[in-house]
């Protein structure tokens, strides 16, 4: 079989693949660092990224319990606005006049500004964790919505009209023809939202919380201390870097096809 | 000709002001390989599509077994221009594609494409995808899933129009090696015209748009066909027919 290869080969195409990204990220650490070192910018202000590792650590008890509400608030609104998404794409899809009615609605929901609207819904429903879910779901809704919609449009008309032929009824032809088609799409959406969703999870909890990285990264702020700021957002980045290599990983899980090279043609 | 099995009697069809398909009748019988020679444009393919039910005709009876064609029960097995295979279902899934949509159990149809698969020169692809196989080997599993389906009636369109010369030549010595030892009644649609002088025992050369019959051709050649001057005989008359007859270029 062409797609199981040793596990050490795995691994040094992996190491390949990331060392690019080691180098320019580690180059930008250096960077800061020197300048934070040697401009003579106080800590206080521009703290280096060696003091900012050195107190994320100090601090790490505390981060971590205030990751934890994040990534409840990020997975759970996403897994939500995945699902609407999904739900509101298959009646589109089965319904067309419905585009035109709710389309705008949903463009009008991404024009609303996050600045105004999360301490509405903060003021509305409290600071536990169903605004933060309602947020990270506002703001990832639309583009996996897109995503999906695009997706069944990409159906080949020819696979379509076989499918048809084949006296398959609309319903069948959507599950064997058009879901499948849209599963590139659908996971080229879920890598955009990921991205979203962390950062709106982190805003709506800055609008108003009892723990979560967005109130840890105000607390932090009011108190002076920039390096703790900062320790916020690399673990907030490194969060989100996980979900996207979460979706990374889902998308060779399901679509085994996409990673066939054509060098096994006979 | 025995008893027609399939008869289109002044099909006509258009798409708002452009006449497609002017007043076209035709007739195929049992065990027949009969096709439909015409340029790019004539509508072929929306012949097929009329056939298989994607569209329905302006005028004009489609008959099968001399009852008109239900909507709901189509004795076609259609096999699209280009293979249509999904990239995401590996080469025996693809094939049995019309068992699954008939309700047939995975397994079962499974159990039934699979002895097949050497027949069509597929054997130990099974587990493959699509992107994986060759040109040819995408098309005789595109021609494996169509007749699979053991409709009354095969419909071609161009099944090999995207294959490279050489490829092509050796499918339509296949197809026609396959096509004798199983008879099965099949119309094909081309713009190749050996490949039709090759193929069929009757061609309806159709004329450029509006389409419309200007020749029947028969072709009284034994079996197995190879490219010599009998052939070659029956398609230089062919090419100048359609040549010689007024066309507006598209
Ligand atoms: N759904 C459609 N709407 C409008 N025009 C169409 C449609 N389908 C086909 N046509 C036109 O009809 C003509 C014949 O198409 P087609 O049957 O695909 O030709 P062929 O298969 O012979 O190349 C072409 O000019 C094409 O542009
Ligand atoms: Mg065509």
């Amino acid at each position: 079989m062409p797609f199981i290869r040793p596990v050490a080969a795995r691994a040094a195409t992996a190491f390949s693949r990331l060392w690019p990204a080691v180098l320019s990220v580690g180059g930008l650490f250096l960077l800061w660092e020197a300048y934070a070192q040697f401009s003579g910018i106080p800590p206080t202000t521009l703290p280096a990224p060696s003091r900012v590792l050195a107190q994320g650590a100090l601090h790490s008890q505390a981060l971590w319990d205030n990751t934890l509400p994040t990534i409840t608030a990020t997975v759970l609104g996403f897994a939500c606005s995945v699902s609407a998404a999904f739900v509101f794409s298959v009646l589109i899809d089965f319904f067309r006049p419905l585009r035109r009615a709710l389309l705008p609605v949903f463009v009008i929901s991404q024009t609303l500004p996050m600045i105004a609207i999360a301490p509405l819904v903060v003021l509305w429903f409290g600071f536990g964790l169903t605004p933060k879910i309602m947020l990270v779901a506002l703001v990832t809704f639309f583009p996996m919505l897109i995503a999906l919609l695009q997706g069944y449009a990409s159906t080949a008309d020819e696979i379509e009209q076989l499918v048809a032929s084949m006296g398959a009824p609309r319903w069948r032809i959507f599950l064997i023809a058009r879901l499948p088609s849209a599963l590139p799409f659908f996971f080229a959406g879920l890598r955009i939202s990921i991205t979203y969703a962390v950062v709106g999870a982190i805003f709506a909890e800055y609008a108003g919380a009892a723990k979560g990285l967005g109130i840890y990264i105000l607390n932090a702020k009011n108190n002076f201390r920039p390096d703790l700021v900062l320790a916020a957002v690399m673990v907030s980045a490194t969060l989100t870097l996980l979900l996207f290599g979460v979706t990374v990983l889902l998308q060779r899980l399901s679509m085994p096809w996409l990673r066939l090279s054509g060098s096994h043609k006979p | 000709m025995s008893a027609a099995r399939l008869e289109l009697r002044g099909i006509a069809k258009a798409f708002g002001d452009l006449q497609v398909l002017g007043e076209l009748s035709i007739a195929v019988g049992k065990g027949e390989f009969v096709s439909i020679l015409g340029p790019s444009g004539s509508g072929k393919s929306t012949i097929f599509k009329l056939l298989t039910g994607a569209l329905l005709p302006d005028a004009g009876a489609m008959l099968f077994d001399g009852a008109p064609l239900q909507p709901d029960h189509r004795p076609f097995a259609f096999m699209p221009q280009r293979d249509a295979l999904m990239d995401w279902r590996r080469i025996i899934d693809n094939t049995t594609l019309g068992l699954e949509v008939q309700g047939i159990g995975r397994m079962a149809a499974r159990r039934r494409v699979a002895p097949l698969f050497a027949e069509f020169g597929l054997a130990g692809f099974e587990q493959h995808y699509p992107a994986q196989l060759s040109g040819g080997m995408r098309q005789r599993a595109a021609l494996l899933r169509t007749v699979v389906q053991d409709k009354d009636m095969l419909l071609l369109d161009e099944p090999f129009g995207a294959l490279d010369a050489l490829t092509r030549a050796d499918m339509q010595r296949w197809l026609e090696t396959m096509w004798s030892r199983h008879g099965w009644t099949s119309l094909l649609v081309t713009h190749d015209v050996r490949e039709a002088v090759l193929l069929s025992d009757r061609i309806y050369v159709l004329s450029a748009r509006p389409g419309r019959i200007i020749a029947e051709v028969a072709v009284p050649l034994s079996r197995p066909r190879r490219t010599g001057a009998a052939v070659a005989a029956i398609e230089a008359g062919i090419l100048d027919l359609l040549l010689s007859t007024p066309t507006q270029r598209t």
